[in-house]
């Protein structure tokens, strides 16, 4: 029965893929973009992965697609005609993926609990981690804690991310109020339900932030989230507005803030006489002080998610702005 | 009860497949969009549906994700397909 | 709890039905505003109905909590956005069948 959901959505998720090559429509292709993202999460749920579907389906299905519809404002809608055959592609893509499949079947059955990658670390950490985290949901207590150094590499490199697109694309403030109002206007059925639906998804945010530890969530999809929820108010009242209750100078100086309280713990851990990162010296005993740890760095990823996803929205979007002004 | 639950499931599938040849095949981009809207409506019950046919109810945090993404990724297309240069 | 399984059989396999009603409406309706009309109506019962055989289904703790939430969640935002795309649609032109032949006749 597992068998068959998962033939059926890996089969929904070859013809999209196939329909999206064929498509000249670009703003369609988006949405079937969307739609992949869609799949892929549900495959993930069938899989038992689910922080990674939460993390998928608001990160592929919601600020990808967002972020490329953003794009498509400026540049057009449809795909140039290609001048080459794609005779000599095609045949160097078979090749590849011939080799790669090839060396798939040397690998070990699809999982076998006799694995060699069930032997080693993972069973440490499931039979430890009650004792010495005591989170029930386990993947925060190895992202966290066991692997929590990695998760900062990881905020590090969302920051990194937000850098690269602040340099490359800046975000523009119109300085004239004359300009003409953006958003959804003339869709007053939007507006009051929006106005309703945006506290809730915030409280929503909030809920899945500090429940990370008891199920599916965490500080990455507590973000974004929560910017998604910043975003639909930029969408139906306009970029103007929406800059004015979060400016780009508060978010610039929030994305640093998070990291710096991630890294700042794993100081006060050093100056408390461990290493760094090592939550067992925060507080009086080492149960408390993992819990501590965690939820103080999961605040920090939070942050620092929150305010890089909405800055590269600002910045797509102004971009979008400054075409339609003009 | 399960078995009901797992003909649910494939229904809803059946029902997904339907909606998606829907966005795949259609004269005006408005079809596409909706053919996508009812794909993500049918997604969250989806979800739900196996949620609770596995024995598992915490997918329903998913569940509210994928309402609430599907929304958002709904206005978007509309915000940005009023502003957008037509099709040539 | 023999009564709660077979209440909750008949919403969830009532709302089945509805939504694949919707789904053929999808495809056999002439016109674009029609199609709006399946879908969205369809959607929403087959929400409403599978959601609430669902809920009966749960024990009374924070699932069911969270299941009303999903419920309100789609009953409130899912007619919204059809309203949106069908206003959008009208916005960008797209004319019903009656309109079309109208213009057609009247050069």
């Amino acid at each position: 029965m597992a068998v068959l959901i998962d033939l059926v959505l890996m089969g929904m998720l070859a013809i999209t893929a196939l329909r999206v090559i064929f498509l000249k429509d670009l703003f369609a292709v988006v949405m079937l973009f969307s739609i992949y993202s869609f799949v892929s999460a549900l495959i993930f749920v069938s899989l038992d992965a689910v922080d990674v579907a939460f993390t998928e389906a608001a990160v592929g299905a919601g600020i990808s697609t967002v972020l490329m519809l953003g794009t498509l404002a400026l540049t057009g809608r449809k795909e140039k005609e290609s001048k080459h055959s794609s005779v000599l592609p095609l045949l160097v893509v078979t090749v590849t993926g011939a080799a790669l499949v090839y060396g798939t079947l040397d690998m070990p059955p699809f999982g076998n609990p006799e694995n060699p990658i069930h032997q080693h670390v993972a069973p440490r950490y499931i039979e430890e981690s009650p004792k010495e985290v005591g989170l029930p949901n386990m993947v925060t207590s190895v992202l966290a804690s066991y692997r929590g150094f990695d998760t900062l590499g990881e905020t590090v490199v969302v920051f990194a991310a937000m850098i690269g697109v602040l340099t490359l694309l800046g975000v523009r403030r119109n300085e004239d109020d004359g300009a003409p109002e953006s958003g959804l206007q003339s869709h007053r059925v939007l507006h009051v339900v929006a106005k309703v639906v945006i506290p809730y998804v915030i409280l929503f945010a909030l809920y899945v932030q500090f429940h990370g530890d008891f199920g599916p969530g965490g500080g990455f999809q507590a973000g974004v989230i929560a910017a998604a929820a910043m975003i639909l108010y930029a969408l139906v009242f306009g970029l103007p507005l929406a800059q004015r209750v979060i400016s780009p100078k508060f978010l610039q100086i929030l994305a640093p803030l998070g990291v710096l309280l991630y890294a700042s713990v794993g100081l006060v851990s050093m100056l408390k006489g461990g290493n760094f990162l090592d939550y067992n010296r925060l507080a009086h005993d080492p149960l408390h002080g993992q819990h501590y740890g965690i939820i103080i760095i999961e605040l920090g990823v939070g942050v620092t998610v929150f305010a890089v996803m909405l800055s590269i929205f600002y910045a797509f979007a102004s971009q979008a702005e400054r075409s339609n002004v003009q | 009860m399960t078995g009901v639950l797992a003909a649910v499931c494939i229904a809803i599938l059946v029902v997904m497949a339907i909606a998606l040849a829907r966005a795949f095949y259609s004269d005006t981009v408005y079809d596409r969009i909706l053919g996508v809207n009812m794909f993500g409506t049918k997604t969250v019950l989806f979800i739900a549906a196996v949620g609770f046919f596995m024995g598992r109810p915490d997918f329903l945090d998913i569940a509210i994700v994928y309402a609430l993404i599907n929304f958002i990724g709904m206005v978007a297309v509309l915000r940005f397909f009023e502003y957008t240069a037509p099709m040539e | 709890m023999l009564v709660l399984d077979i209440l909750s059989a008949i919403l969830l396999l009532a709302g089945v039905f509805f939504g694949f009603t919707g789904a053929v409406g999808l495809f056999r309706f002439p016109d674009f505003f029609t199609r709006v009309h399946a879908a969205s109506v369809t959607d929403s019962i087959a929400s409403i109905l599978i959601l609430l055989g669902l809920l009966l289904q749960t024990q009374f703790d924070l699932n069911t909590a969270k299941l009303i939430f999903i419920l309100l969640f789609l009953m409130i935002t899912s007619p919204t956005a059809s309203h949106a795309l069908a206003k959008s649609a009208r916005h960008g032109g797209l004319l019903s069948i009656p309109e079309a032949d109208q213009k057609k006749e009247s050069p």
